[in-house]
């Protein structure tokens, strides 16, 4: 029996691991990965939904986290979401740096008495197994200018790695949570890099399968970030994107008028990604960076107002 | 007598907090103890990375018996007023009262009887309170109770002599059990005693006394070192912080790959130090080995193999990167760098860094002739270069590197090693603690580096406000001070700064900075001055001192070191027993003409007339003041105060003696006026060397 398939140390949850182990017992592929996951939080009342559409920099940001904190309705999903950093694009040259990851979002409210246990479950569930590593939780308050949010949690280390954020929602766009959510965002290709044991993102094992139908991360993502780096920080042009901004900003304003908080939302995030953009480019320079800043906030914060106003008649 | 176990289990409080919350939970505990009248004999609190406890043994096991004595009316009063007196202090009659004569008459006195409560009454409201109070630098919110605590609190234990009692906390559970470590022993445990507490703890792996931890980690990395016939490198700082991330602290080894060690060691230290809080070891010879030391927080099932491997792959991917910057950046000279700082903000008012180094470039010219031993051309050559690792890729990766990577790029271009010095030491010194840079051409750039952002900042008229020093101009005028007067450096700093501010107005082609430079002129100096105080003040001279001392500061001195040798010479001055007389005399001469020349509403600060001087104390004593006067005033040109103080010395026994003999206010106007300002001339003379008036004490 490998290390890995012994049941977690504090194994006081449920959960079909072994399921996703490939035949060999061999460490779990990228996607099998995210599947036991979802698995496991589907298997805590989470529902488990797919990426949101539109560009964004981290998870938080879906409006399944982002909105759904706000309000006293309980609410519980999980969910994979691409976030685009296109400050953190290397042409697909660093082996740990890339302009789009993964991440898999959860999001618990009201926050359970047992969130962390929960949490370490979870890494068990993917054969990270307590008994065999040091988990540590290592102070760091999260906090999103650009989403009028913050709480306090920590950074998860496991044998001196970052492989989660954990955070206890304090307030999002400007609003207190009550009651407060408890966020998990799992960093998957670090994660994943950690349990297959590959030093470089681009060799993991995308798939699990062998032979003429096993592909590699950098098979599926190398190109993309060559070419979207190349995009970030050479060609997007800055003059439209400023326009593509002003204009996200006035329909956000537009819609948040009509009582319509969840398009007004989506032209908020584009926003958000545009001033990304421009920020990759060089565009901004530190004194403008804040207002924008504090554009985008704005513009969150009135989304976040009209989603707790409550569903617009149609009549 | 009683004993009081409190342990509040939480999810993991913040490193950096924990010594303060349990200094501040024990204090008030303690205070409210005591002003509830059930002072524990003793108290002690002991603080995880998940556990505040207190221990208080020896608490009464009730408040001690009261007696009140409450006046009523005045005997006489009407009933309704009697009447409402005996409701309210819950008397029956009238009889049960006392009658006392007081100065205002005589008067009802109630005697109240109030039985002290019992200590397991009166307890849970006052830890309820210590609780509350408990200031946390940020605190949170969290569904399980209403109580706001730096993470969810878990549980908590809470027993006078194992008796719970009881906490209105909400849905946290308040009780007599714990839990052990989080992985090792995540049961319940179930508490009878401190004592038993202590005992079942440190066998569920928490070693409760953050000493312990300390002396435990200290001792395993020690033998872990020491096993493979190397040192360890100490830092206390790092052991403190790493006894605050673990409750059961397990020591292990990794290593480095080899091919990693040919990084600059500073580089090292920041991903291992910063990034991952490993320690260092070294080679007998006390160079850095290929090891690194953890403390882990796991007794693993394989030993520690895994939790090894781990941490050894996540520092070679830090490495890694270091290694890919260290190999990149070097193939581009520092030189070629310095384009790159135009798009460097320094400060959205005040352009690129570009613009700033070309102001430092201008500054360093006219510094380089002020600081012995300075090279005009090495030093202009490293200002260039100073700012230009900014631009690379480890800078970027490591800021905290700034200027120390510069200093090895420069060496790797082959730049002067002067240069390659100054180019590290132009940002220190960086707080109270650092050293100030010592070479020559570092001391100008250093300089150059500081005035100009001091000039600047006040330019824009963005001076720090109150607590407010966003852009640490403290300290910078701070290093300016240390630099000049830790190296002896001679700088007139009206002169630097003026031509500091010239430089700056120039580029910004502002057409009115001539009216401007003054005026900055005179805010930096007293700024810098300020700051020379408060430094000083902190060194522990006295501040009288430094007001007599820096009384000409506001009109002619600007040379800082020269002012510090007039405040160590007049202090040894006054410290001795000629310097302590002559203050007593000096004061009695300044007392009598300042009371004479108000009574007169005139000065007598003219010339003294020798025709005047009848009696011998006067003749000595104005011949003395015309000797001393010439001769200190010579050395204090020559800046040798101590041997000027030495001179007004002189002064004491003809001072002495004028007192003795002489009457100041004779019946004769012409005499008397001639003797005052014989007595004024004493308060000049003495001024030259410093203000005496200030002096207190």
């Amino acid at each position: 029996m490998s290390p890995r398939a012994r049941p977690p140390a504090t194994g006081q949850i449920a959960h079909g691991r072994a399921d996703f182990f490939n035949a060999k017992g061999a460490a779990l592929s990228f996607q099998s990965l995210i599947l036991d996951l979802q698995r496991f939080w589907a298997e805590q009342g989470c529902v488990i939904l797919q990426p949101y559409d539109i560009e964004v920099g981290a998870g938080t940001f879906h409006p399944a986290t982002a909105l759904r904190a706000l309000g006293p309705e309980p609410w519980r999903a999980a969910y994979v979401q691409p976030s685009r950093r296109p400050t953190d694009g290397r042409y697909g040259e660093n082996p740990n740096r890339v302009q789009q990851h993964y991440q898999l979002q959860v999001i618990l409210k009201p926050a359970p008495a047992e969130s962390q246990d929960l949490y370490l479950a979870s890494l068990g569930a993917i054969g990270i197994d307590a008994r065999l590593h040091d988990i540590r939780f290592v102070e760091d308050d999260w906090e999103s200018p650009t989403l009028g949010a913050w709480g306090l949690g920590w950074e998860v280390w496991v044998d001196g790695m970052e492989v989660s954020q954990f955070t206890y929602f304090q307030q999002v766009g400007g609003i207190e949570c009550d009651p407060v959510s408890t966020e998990l965002t799992y960093g998957l290709e670090r994660l994943a890099m950690y349990v297959q044991g590959v030093e470089s993102m681009f060799d993991l094992d995308y798939n699990g399968a062998s032979g003429p139908h096993s592909i590699t991360y950098g098979q599926v993502f190398r190109r993309a970030e060559r070419e979207f780096s190349a995009y970030n920080f050479e060609f997007a042009d800055t003059a439209r994107l400023s326009a593509h901004f002003a204009d996200a900003e006035k329909e956000c304003r537009a819609l948040v008028h009509r009582g319509l908080a969840l398009p007004a939302y989506d032209q908020c995030l584009k926003a958000s990604h545009l001033f990304n953009l421009l920020d990759a480019r060089g565009a901004i320079s530190v004194t403008e960076r804040t207002a924008y800043i504090l554009r985008v906030r704005a513009l969150a914060n009135a989304c976040c107002e009209a989603w707790l106003v409550g569903p617009i008649s149609v009549d | 007598m009683s004993e009081l176990l409190l342990e509040l289990l939480s999810e993991e409080i913040p490193a950096r907090m924990q010594s303060r919350a349990i200094e501040g939970l024990t204090g008030l505990l303690h205070d409210k103890l005591a002003a509830a009248q059930i002072p524990a004999e003793s108290i002690r609190g002991y603080v995880t990375p998940r556990r505040l406890t207190v221990v208080a043994e020896g608490i009464p096991a009730a408040q001690p018996d009261r007696t009140e004595e409450r006046r009523g009316p005045r005997v006489g009063a009407t009933q309704p007023a009697i009447d409402g007196f005996l409701r309210s202090a819950g008397l029956a009659a009238l009889t049960e009262c006392k009658i006392r004569d007081t100065d205002r008459g005589e008067f009802y006195f109630a005697v109240v009887n109030r039985s002290g409560r019992a200590a397991h009454e009166v307890l849970p409201e006052l830890i309820q309170g210590a609780m509350a109070e408990l200031p946390w630098p940020k605190s949170m919110r969290y569904p399980a109770s209403d109580l706001r605590w730096v993470r969810p609190l878990i549980s908590v234990l809470c027993m006078l002599d194992g008796d719970v009692l009881p906490l209105p906390l909400g849905r946290v559970p308040v009780g007599t059990t714990t839990r052990g470590h989080r992985f090792l022993a995540p049961g319940e445990i179930c508490v009878t005693s401190a004592a038993d507490y202590v005992e079942r703890l440190r066998r569920a792996h928490v070693v409760l006394d953050r000493d312990c931890r300390i002396e435990a980690i200290r001792q395993g990395l020690e033998e872990a070192s020491a096993a493979e016939g190397l040192s360890l490198k100490p830092d206390v700082e790092l052991l403190d912080e790493v006894a605050g991330l673990v409750e059961f602290p397990v020591v292990l080894a990794g290593a480095i790959d080899a091919d990693f060690m040919a990084l600059p060691p500073e580089v090292l230290s920041m991903a291992m130090r910063t990034h991952q809080k490993y320690f260092s070891c070294l080679w007998p010879d006390g160079t850095p080995a290929p090891r690194f030391l953890f403390v882990a927080n796991n007794v693993a099932v394989d030993r520690g193999g895994t939790i090894i491997a781990g941490n050894e792959r996540v520092l070679r991917a830090r490495l890694a990167d270091a290694r890919f910057f260290w190999d990149h950046d070097r193939r581009v000279p520092l030189k070629s760098r310095v384009e790159a700082l135009k798009d460097r903000v320094f400060h959205a008012k005040l352009g690129s860094v570009y613009e700033k180094t070309e102001r430092m470039v201008a500054l360093s010219e006219l510094l380089a002739s002020d600081v012995p031993g300075a090279d005009p051309h090495l030093s202009r050559r490293a200002t260039r270069l100073a700012k230009a690792d900014l631009s690379t890729g480890m800078v970027g990766e490591f800021p905290e590197l700034q200027g120390i990577i510069g200093r090895y790029y420069a060496l790797h271009d082959g730049e002067d090693p002067a240069i390659a010095q100054a180019i590290a030491d132009h940002y220190r010194p960086l707080g109270p603690e650092d050293s100030c840079p010592k070479a020559p051409d570092s001391i100008v750039v250093a300089l150059a580096d500081k005035i100009d952002t001091l000039v600047a900042f006040f330019g824009i008229e963005l001076p720090p406000t109150g607590s407010r020093d966003p852009f640490a101009l403290r300290r910078a005028a701070l290093g300016i001070i240390r630099i000049l007067i830790e190296n002896s450096v001679r700088l007139p700093l009206k002169d630097a700064l003026t031509k500091a501010a010239g430089v700056f107005y120039r580029q910004r082609r502002a057409s009115s900075w001539d009216d401007r430079v003054p005026s900055i002129y005179a805010e930096l100096m007293t700024f810098i001055v300020d700051r020379l105080k408060v430094h000083l003040r902190e060194r522990g001279v006295r501040h009288d001192l430094i007001a007599a001392a820096f009384a000409q500061v506001a009109t002619t001195e600007d040379d800082l070191v020269r002012l510090l040798k007039r405040v160590d010479a007049l202090a040894g001055f006054l410290a001795s027993e000629d310097g302590g007389n002559l203050l007593t005399a000096f004061r009695r001469a300044s007392n009598i003409v300042a009371i004479e020349e108000r009574r007169d509403s005139r000065r007598y600060d003219g010339e003294i007339d020798p025709a005047l001087l009848r009696q011998p104390e006067e003749r000595v004593l104005c011949d003395r003041l015309a000797e001393v006067g010439d001769r200190s005033g010579t050395l204090l040109a020559r800046e040798e105060f101590e041997r000027a103080m030495a001179e007004l010395a002189r002064l004491r026994r003809p001072v002495d003696e004028f007192f003795d003999k002489v009457t100041v206010n004779c019946d004769e106007p012409a005499l008397r006026e001639n003797r005052l300002r014989l007595l004024s001339s004493i308060r000049q003379t003495m001024n030259q060397v410093a203000d005496f008036s200030q002096i207190e004490g």
